[in-house]
């Protein structure tokens, strides 16, 4: 039978009589579980960022800007020259098999009044498809029609933050604003989004029909001029060919001869938030291995500290085995010794990498999130440590003759 | 049936290729009650004797019955059983725990016995004040003299109500006033409460406290003499 909050209570005794070296011995698994920690909260962090960009970009995207990443040589940045048009997305949409729907967008920000409210927004020009390409709820209203677009009408959808700034609480959806002194009536308002990949406040906007954007509020150096267009590929398996059709559409559709390189640049949203994502995995996976590293040189300083506590004590030992200590008695006592000293490291490994989280998240602006799970598995992996690393220390303790140990000076 | 029965141990020692007669062919009963010391020059294997009764050696031959169990058969878990609930020790350099208060190094026993905590520490202050420390059950051994440490170990013996005491030179480490203080409590034990002693001393004047004198020369018992 055995006493174990007693034996509890008799190990923290023996390491406070070297709280110096405990505390050193300590600072390998401290480091460990701090590493664990961080490491997951980053992890947890970065992926739940990335799933919620998904979310409000929408899936399965790709946007096409116009102008070339390279020119004849010469790097020009996407977005640099107007060429994409209305046609060019009514054709893609048409003669590629792979995309499930496009939304070409002309944008420019603008100012926008209610009442004696006004607020500087940006103004997106687009059309019906916009709201399913990007995956997006309208929450109360109505979204475009086709008409909407054919004929131009003054007509607009508020994201929240315009609707906050202009009309509080009041429903803005039958109002009418002034953007750029031209009368718009509200018809539906947009469920809130939040940020987005750049940080950037989604539902700061306000959507009109694209015709009405070139036509009443931007003009157009071409008839049919958009800034962008976002492309939706049926699925994640045809994002390839829906991109390689765009290509070829566009280039056939804008004269482009063989030699020559794009006007136009596409992009896979999807690809590049995997590749974040990925990144973030290879950053995990190496926090990871620092962390097991070093759990595994703390818990070998455990095992170095507990085999020199034994051999220091083992007249201890001695006295106890005398006394009527069995072997269990004497294995658990050093087992447990070994356990508070882990334990001890990993809460305060703990500590360590809540704050440590808390300080990349300030100084890198990582979006960090320490998870319950991440908690139960730092102290099961230090309490593993300490139970695995001590027992051979007390395996070696229960297994002392009692007169040789009763002698040992 | 006596309480301990040795008949004809031996006990040999090996270093590299020599052989080490500590005990040769000893054979004695002892019984219940009794008040024996063990003497001998040194090295002539009193303690080895006293660690074969105290089953924290085992002989090379030879068959140690006690209370009719023959001990040779135990495992090292029968066998600190059989020392925590039928043996008490006391040794020469008091062997307590450092930096564990009085009361606990006499509970020590008890923990091992499986004894609930109230019950622990009233027996262990009960067994402090049965040799005179009462007061004390809070003080550490370094804040005590040797005689009062010998006490607590000898309450630690006692506590577990242990038919038999051990003694290997219980006053191999005091000075005369206090070694004829503690011989008084070994007396006292004895009579009282009909505690076996058997204790190893080269001093006859310590040896005169007890009734039975057992004599060693080379690993042999020379004599066995009943103390006017
Ligand atoms: N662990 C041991 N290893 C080798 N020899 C030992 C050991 N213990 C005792 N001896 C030897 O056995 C003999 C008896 O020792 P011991 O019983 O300690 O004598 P005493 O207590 O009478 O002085 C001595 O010669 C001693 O050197
Ligand atoms: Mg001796």
């Amino acid at each position: 039978m055995i006493n174990i909050p007693w034996t509890g209570r008799l190990a923290f005794r023996a390491l406070r009589v070297n709280k110096m070296r405990s505390a050193l011995t300590m600072l390998g698994i401290i480091i460990g579980v701090g590493a664990v920690i961080t490491m997951l909260a980053v992890g947890t962090g970065a992926s739940r960022q990335i799933a919620a960009q998904v979310q409000s970009m929408g899936s399965n995207l790709l946007i096409i800007l116009p102008g070339s990443t390279t020119s004849g040589g010469l790097r020009m940045g996407a977005g640099t020259q107007p060429t994409l048009t209305m046609a060019d997305a009514d054709a893609i949409l048409r003669e590629s098999p792979a995309v499930a729907d496009v939304a070409p967008v002309l944008s420019g920000s603008a100012q926008v009044v209610y009442g004696n409210q006004n607020w500087s927004t940006v103004i997106t020009g687009t059309t019906p498809s916009m709201i399913n390409v990007r995956d997006w709820q309208i929450a109360s209203g109505r979204s475009f029609t086709p008409d909407d677009v054919k004929n131009a009408l003054k007509v607009c959808i508020l994201g929240q933050t315009v609707i906050d700034n202009l009309f509080g609480d009041a429903d803005p959806v039958g109002k009418t604003v002034n953007i750029m002194n031209v009368p718009f009536t509200v018809i539906g308002a947009l469920a809130p989004k939040g940020q987005s990949t750049m940080g950037q406040d989604q539902d700061d906007t306000i959507y009109v029909p694209v015709t009405t954007a070139q036509k009443k509020l931007f003009g157009t150096p071409f008839p049919g001029m958009v800034r962008i267009i976002l492309v939706k590929a049926k699925s994640a398996d045809e994002l390839n060919n829906a991109q390689s059709d765009i290509t070829g559409i566009l280039r056939q559709r804008h004269h482009i001869g063989p030699k020559q390189d794009d006007d136009f640049t596409v992009r896979n949203l999807t690809q590049m938030m995997q590749m974040a994502e990925q990144s973030t995995k290879i950053m995990t996976l190496l926090l990871g291995a620092i962390a097991s590293v070093s759990l595994l040189v703390g818990g070998i300083g455990i095992m170095n500290i507990m085999l020199v506590s034994v051999t220091e004590r083992t007249r201890e030992i001695g006295i106890r085995m005398a006394i009527g200590a069995k072997t269990w008695d004497i294995r658990l006592q050093f087992i447990i010794e070994a356990l508070i000293l882990s334990m001890l490291g990993g809460i305060a490994g703990i500590i360590l990498g809540v704050g440590g989280s808390k300080v990349l998240s300030a100084i890198a602006g990582w979006p960090v999130a320490v998870s319950p799970l991440s908690i139960f598995l730092a102290v099961g992996f230090s309490a593993a440590v300490g139970i695995f690393f001590g027992f051979y220390p007390a395996y070696k303790a229960s297994l002392l003759n009692p007169i040789d140990a009763l002698r040992y000076e | 049936m006596p309480l301990i029965e040795i008949s004809n141990v031996s006990k040999v020692y090996k270093i590299g290729d020599i052989e080490v007669n500590a005990l040769s062919g000893v054979s004695i009963d002892i019984g219940r009650g009794e008040f024996a010391s063990v003497m001998g020059p040194s090295g002539s294997g009193k303690s080895t004797f006293m660690n074969i009764i105290g089953c924290l050696d085992k002989p090379t031959s030879g068959t140690y019955m006690l209370e009719g169990t023959d001990v040779g058969g135990l495992g090292r878990d029968e066998l600190a059983a059989i020392r925590n609930s039928k043996l008490g020790f006391v040794f020469q350099g008091f062997n307590l725990l450092p930096r564990t208060s009085a009361l606990e190094n006499v509970e020590l026993p008890l923990i091992y016995g499986g004894v609930q905590a109230k019950e622990r520490s009233e027996r262990a202050m009960a067994a402090l004040k049965k040799v005179g420390l009462g007061g004390r059950e809070r003080h550490h051994p370094n804040q005590l003299s040797g005689g009062q440490q010998q006490r607590v170990a000898i309450a630690r013996a006692l506590v577990n109500e242990a038919p038999i005491i051990l003694a290997d030179e219980p006053t191999g480490n005091l000075d005369t006033k206090t070694s004829v203080e503690i011989m008084e409590l070994f007396t006292r034990l004895n009579a009282e409460s009909g505690i076996t002693i058997i204790l190893v001393t080269h001093e006859p004047d310590i040896a005169a406290f007890s009734k039975r004198v057992l004599r060693f020369l080379d690993g042999q018992l020379k004599a066995d003499e009943a103390n006017a």
